[in-house]
């Protein structure tokens, strides 16, 4: 089935939050923030900016009723700067005027007066400085220590990866509006609908049922919208508290560029020790994140790091500590992949590293040290793993060997193009690791005509959650998908909702829909055994295309007559049920237990061609296998899949993010921050369906899809690096993601540039 | 007053001519398909299609609507998503190509993809999947990895493929691409123009800022603009022209990008003039963006001034506002009448060698009052090769790191001239003078010791600094690459 979305989209006509039509008397909001990176925030001068004409009002931190505060695992983080500024974007005012020139033109005219403060933007140095967000954590399995010592090969580098602008095409924005006996409504871009409730509700003092929060769509989520939409909602919800008018706040590309955080940056520190048959016996790592100025999902951020640290391979001893290192930096938030991606470029230069030094090809220490079913990641959980399987089709598909020795004959042939090559197997750990966020519910409506509405926590983002919903539930009372509609997602029609976020989205609210789906069901059979004077059997009497069946012969009774019979006998038509993913636990005083359901495996072989002249590449292909599950929606799925996998390149290529030292984001824009286009997707994206029989927990037996498939991105890195050594044998770039053109041309001749320089130097 | 079809309704709108037609269709024609992404050309979210009469037909182009003055669409059909929607509810083929191959996720830049592909359909009559994309690239998706739409854009191919001979708007009308109510338009603008070129020319005005396309001024300064009084040069037909005059090639300063890659005269010299002039920018952006633009914007790493510089060109100014002959007019680029006297000499016209125009960052060799009538560069000869580099940190819709060009007149292995120019690598584009007289009277191949000497004195005319783009060192290496570059590109045998 196509997106049910789709239509919409195409005639323009879904409706975004700029696209809400205007309610009478809307007061438009624009942010004034910090200019400094760190310092005491001396004064506010407001005066210039209140004279212009259509200035309503402009709120600092000492008009906010409730508690300045929107931190959400840690109460660091005020909405509004007090005392201190902590970052170059950090809100310290918010202009209400009547229209959204005039609150521009006044935030221009706001003054302050910052004494400047020491400004850390390297996570290194925040660690020296022990200005850390959280006490480290840890993951231990075996004894490292004493493993080094048994191994014939040990490595030890250092790895940096950048962070990544979100870069959802509709920025961050949200619209307030009063509602009668003092509540607001809040129509927010966020993928986290409680999440705005509740910290509206900490901020403004009112309790969460005055305030409504209505999230139709959004135009792009990646991360960026979990925790980070709740600054714009908050500054609306307390302009229309003050005001007691609808305010709305869409921000500017460059606003919301400067203002919000991205994927963390990480440096790391590992040492790989390999026996002499090549495995992996130990593995010591050492992440320093870059938090950002507070901690936002940091912490959580930072757990996913050490679970995905040793990435689809088995490693015996394994000693991984993690530094969340808080920066002057906007503070840094989800993106997909959560932390995942960054623990396992780690890895994979570890590999990659200690391969050269050996003279070997990196998938050779890659398909040696694959995780196998049984075996244990550091945290305790035992692999059902897909990780052999992946590798072994995608080889069968794909023949490895072929690609790799094609491309070697192709340097031979060319002086100044290279390809490159890379494996990348990938795993990834599917539920939120916070373990009480692992719940769903779902709110299911069988009209009189035997429509049926459908609500849930999930919000839709591009991901095709509504159309997986829509399937359950049409597949559950086996009607056709257009007589259900999914709704908005609203905290109204139900409460508590985790983030749509942790690629679960679908895996928990659809179980919910699934078993509300099953409640309503039920109870129409029994009608039905009444209406068709059978006896009632569960299993016997079944709906199917729109009729009742009775021991698969399909009786008189369609759809739409059992529906009003179940209402004309006063049977509850409407069910709102319940999911809690099952089996999920974590100790995290010992750092043990079974925080995911399941994993999903891949493995994918990326080849890349290298113009040596211009230090420019093309990606070719990304080929490979892909543990699907049963895909409920292979259409939605390979979208995820050919969506993450280029969203994976841009970060290991052209996504660069560039913070002066005063912490000003350089990239603050399309021009500067460049993100694929047409051009630099791979010619070729073939990702085959793992064959597997294995049964898992996810709805309809499917899997998530939604982050692993940025993971094989990580492969372009090496892929890269590969060709680089084709051209210049003794180059060894540092491990430092992205590789960008400037990198890749440095790296391709590093040895003149040294010669360059003295000879430079000399005139 | 502008007047214009915006889809089906003729608009008259005294609306600042300043403000972005992004804005115009959004807020307050309230046409919300049309979207927001960047407010600076980049993403194409708001691409819309502009279309304009000449030679008895609607030529439509993609623009991007949010740097688009509303004075450009004066005389002009603006087609937004509402106005390809099939009434009848229906998708139309490029709808249904992305709904059944997936090629929306969140949606948000979805429209900007219909718009330009449907743009594609009305345009092209030798379609290829190579135009097709070539017709997105000005459209960023975050979601689907652009893999979908490309198998979208495949399908229309096929269909657009079933067109035997069919004008392609007729084609795009049968096949409810567009709606039937596209036919006509032509005759809509017709009336439209006629009418409104009567109407009284507009007085001088002491203080205004000239606008082409919009491309840069409403990424530099967007705020200023929307309440700006605008000198509208975009609509000068009078000044697109490209034509041969006397062994030289003269190009109207207000011609496109596109204009340029259309002209059979510039294929003509060219060869590669495609492949080169895929590396500016986008589809959209070089459907607005003018010559003049680039040049007077003075950017350091502007494309066609890098071009035109090492063709040694020559700009040519006039004053217009002690023309007295000229009217000043916003709209004249309807009106024939003017439009002869424009082209023709005039007293207040001078020369000024393109090497010459740029004294230092963002500084002209021309007065404010001047405006850009035209560049002109002596046609070269069978001997002559000329190639084209760039490099950005995206290799396409990108602003370059550093770009060069280079022409050379090759006669039998000795060159007997050479200009190469340079941007990004000091405060202005560069003529590089110096390497450039250095190549003269040397034979290709060159000794190992010539190419040390090209390139200390190439390395001794350069002084790039770290910026966003890259590093200093970068730059530097990255020049030297592009100068082989150009060897390798202009003796390919070698």
């Amino acid at each position: 089935m196509t997106n049910t979305d789709a239509y919409g989209h195409v005639r323009g006509e879904s409706v975004y939050l700029d696209d809400i039509p205007l309610i009478y008397n809307t007061l438009f909001a624009c942010v004034f923030d910090s200019p400094v990176a760190h310092g005491i925030l001396k004064s506010v001068d407001l005066s210039q900016a209140l004279k212009l004409k259509g200035v309503v009002s402009i709120l600092l931190a000492l008009d906010i009723p409730g508690v300045n505060q929107i931190g959400g695992i840690v109460p660091d983080e005020p909405l509004l700067a007090e005392g201190h500024v902590h970052f170059q974007g950090m809100p310290i005012a918010l202009v209400l005027a009547e229209t959204e020139e005039i609150a521009q033109a006044a935030a221009k005219k706001i003054k302050v007066v910052i004494d400047p403060l020491e400004i850390i933007t390297d996570p290194r140095i925040a660690f020296e400085k022990n200005e850390l967000i959280i006490p480290p954590k840890k993951f231990k399995m075996g004894d490292s220590d004493l493993a080094f010592k048994d191994c014939v090969h040990v490595f030890s580098g250092r790895a940096d990866v950048n962070g990544q602008e979100h870069l959802y095409i509709e920025t961050q924005g949200a619209y307030s509006v009063p509602m009668e006996g003092g509540g607001i409504k809040i129509y927010s871009s966020t993928q986290g609908p409680t999440a705005v409730q509740r910290t509206v509700a900490r901020v403004t003092g009112l309790p969460m049922h005055r305030i409504e929060v209505e999230v139709g769509r959004l135009g792009g989520g990646f991360g960026g919208k979990e925790d980070q939409a709740s600054s714009w909602a908050c500054l609306c919800a307390l302009g229309t508290l003050l005001t007691n008018r609808p305010v709305k706040y869409s921000l500017h590309r460059m606003e919301d560029m400067r203002m919000t955080g991205k994927r963390h940056p990480y440096s790391a520190d590992f040492k790989i020790g390999l026996n002499k048959d090549l495995n992996i016996q130990a593995y010591e790592v050492v992440f320093y994140q870059n938090a950002g100025a507070a901690a936002d999902l940091s912490p959580a951020v930072l757990e996913r790091t050490l679970f995905h640290c040793t990435n689809s391979y088995f490693i015996p001893h394994v000693t991984a500590t993690a530094y969340s290192c808080r920066t002057n930096l906007p503070p840094n938030t989800a993106f997909r992949g959560f932390g995942g991606p960054q623990g396992m470029f780690v890895i994979e230069s570890a590999i990659t590293h200690a391969a050269e030094k050996l003279k070997i090809s990196p998938s050779v220490i890659q398909r040696k040290n694959l995780i196998t079913p049984g075996e244990e990641f550091p945290y305790g959980q035992k692999a059902e793993s897909e990780a052999v399987t992946t590798w072994v089709q995608a080889d069968s598909y794909f023949d490895f060997e072929k690609i790799i020795s094609a491309a070697h004959d192709f340097n031979l042939k060319n002086k100044n193009k290279k390809r490159g090559v890379a494996l990348m197997p990938i795993c990834f750990g599917i539920s939120f690791t916070k373990t009480l966020m692992n719940q769903a519910r779902a709110l299911v409506h069988v009209y009189t005509d035997g429509s049926v509405a459908v609500s849930t926590g999930a919000v839709e983002m591009g991901q095709g959650v509504n159309t997986k919903m829509q399937q359950v539930a049409a597949e559950t009372f086996s009607i056709s998908s257009g007589q259900v509609k999914v709704h908005s997602t609203n905290t109204l029609r139900v409460a508590n909702t985790s983030p749509s976020a942790a690629s679960a989205t679908a895996d928990l609210n659809g179980k919910a829909v699934l078993l509300a789906c099953e409640a309503i069901l039920n109870r129409l059979k029994i009608v039905a055994a009444e209406e068709l004077n059978i006896p009632f059997h569960t299993d016997t009497i079944k709906i199917e295309n729109g009729f009742v069946f009775h021991q698969n012969i399909q009786t008189k009774l369609d759809w739409k007559t059992l529906v009003n019979a179940a209402f004309v006998r006063r049977v509850n038509l409407s069910e709102h049920a319940h999911y809690a993913t099952p089996g999920v636990h974590f100790d995290w005083t010992i750092s043990k237990g079974h925080p995911f359901s399941y994993h999903v495996y891949g493995t994918a072989i990326i080849q890349v061609t290298l113009d040596c002249l211009r230090g420019i590449y093309e990606v070719d292909f990304v080929k490979g296998v892909h543990d699907y599950g049963k895909s409920m929606n292979t259409l939605i799925d390979q979208g995820q899949i050919e969506g993450g996998i280029v969203q994976g390149l841009g970060w290991m290529t052209m996504e660069e993010l560039v913070y002066d030292v005063n912490g000003k984001l350089r990239s603050n824009a399309l021009s500067s921050y460049k993100i694929p286009d047409i051009y630099s997707a791979p010619r070729t994206i073939d990702i085959q369906p793992l064959a597997t029989t294995r049964e898992n927990l996810a709805i309809f037996s499917s899997k998530a899809v939604g982050e692993p498939p940025l993971m094989y991105g990580i492969g372009a890195y090496f892929a890269i690096r590969d060709a680089i050594r084709a051209f210049n044998t003794n180059a060894s770039p540092e491990y430092d993601a992205p590789f960008t053109p400037e990198k890749v041309l440095m790296a391709l001749y590093d040895s003149e540039i040294n010669k360059f320089h003295s000879h430079h130097s000399s005139h | 007053m502008l007047s214009f079809i915006l889809n089906n309704d003729t608009i008259h709108t005294d609306m600042p001519p300043g403000m972005t037609l992004l804005d115009f269709v959004r807020y307050h024609k309230h046409l919300t398909g049309t979207k927001i992404g960047c407010r600076e050309g980049d993403c194409g979210a708001c691409t819309i299609l502009v279309g304009d009469h000449c030679d008895d037909k609607v030529n439509y182009r993609s623009m991007t609507s949010c740097l688009m003055p509303l004075s450009n669409a004066d005389g002009k059909h603006i087609v937004t998503i509402e106005g390809i929607n099939p009434s009848s509810g229906q998708l139309t083929p490029v709808q249904q190509a992305m709904v059944e191959e997936n090629g929306t996720q969140c949606g948000f830049c979805t429209v900007g993809f219909v718009v330009s592909l449907t743009g594609f359909c009305l345009n092209n009559n030798n379609p290829s999947q190579e135009a097709a994309i070539a017709s997105i690239d000005g459209n960023i998706c975050r979601c689907t990895g652009y893999k979908s739409i490309e198998r979208a854009s495949a399908r229309l191919i096929n269909l657009l493929n079933t067109n035997q001979n069919s004008a392609s708007l007729a084609f795009a009308i049968e096949h409810k691409i567009v709606p039937s109510w596209f036919a006509d338009i032509k005759d809509r603008l017709a009336e439209i123009n006629a009418s409104t070129s009567e109407r009284k020319s507009i007085e001088p005005i002491k203080k205004y800022t000239i606008v082409s396309g919009g491309t840069d001024l409403y990424v530099q300064r967007p705020e200023d603009m929307v309440h700006s009084v605008t000198l509208n040069m975009f609509n000068r037909n009078s000044l697109k022209e490209i034509i041969e005059v006397d062994g030289r090639i003269e190009i109207g300063a207000e011609a496109t990008v596109t204009d340029m890659l259309e002209s059979p005269v510039m294929n003509e010299i060219f060869p590669h003039l495609k492949k080169h002039l895929k590396l500016l920018s986008s589809t959209p952006i070089r459907n607005m963006a003018t010559i003049a633009g680039n040049l007077v914007n003075a950017s350091p790493i502007g494309d066609m001034t890098i071009w035109f510089l090492a063709l040694d060109a020559t700009v040519v100014v006039r004053n217009e506002i002690q023309d007295a002959e000229l009217p000043l007019r916003v709209r004249t680029g309807r009106d024939l009448s003017v439009l002869s006297k424009a082209t023709q000499p005039s007293g207040n016209s001078r020369e000024i060698q393109l090497r010459d125009f740029y004294e230092g960052y963002k500084k002209l060799a021309k007065s404010a009052d001047e405006i850009v009538e035209k560049i002109y560069f002596k046609k070269p000869d069978h001997c002559c090769r000329f190639n084209f580099e760039k490099v950005s940190k995206r290799t396409f819709l990108d602003i370059a790191t550093v770009n060069t060009a280079m022409f050379l007149r090759v006669e039998d292995e000795l060159i007997v001239e050479a200009h190469i120019s340079a941007g990004g690598v000091g405060p202005i584009p560069l003529y590089l003078k110096n390497t450039s007289s250095c190549l003269l009277f040397k034979l290709f191949p060159f000794d190992e010791e010539t190419m040390r000497e090209l390139i200390f004195i190439l390395e001794s005319e350069i002084s790039p600094i770290s910026d966003v783009r890259g590093s200093a060192d970068y730059k530097r290496l990255l020049m030297k690459q592009l100068f082989l570059a150009h060897f390798t590109e202009l003796f390919p045998a070698s």
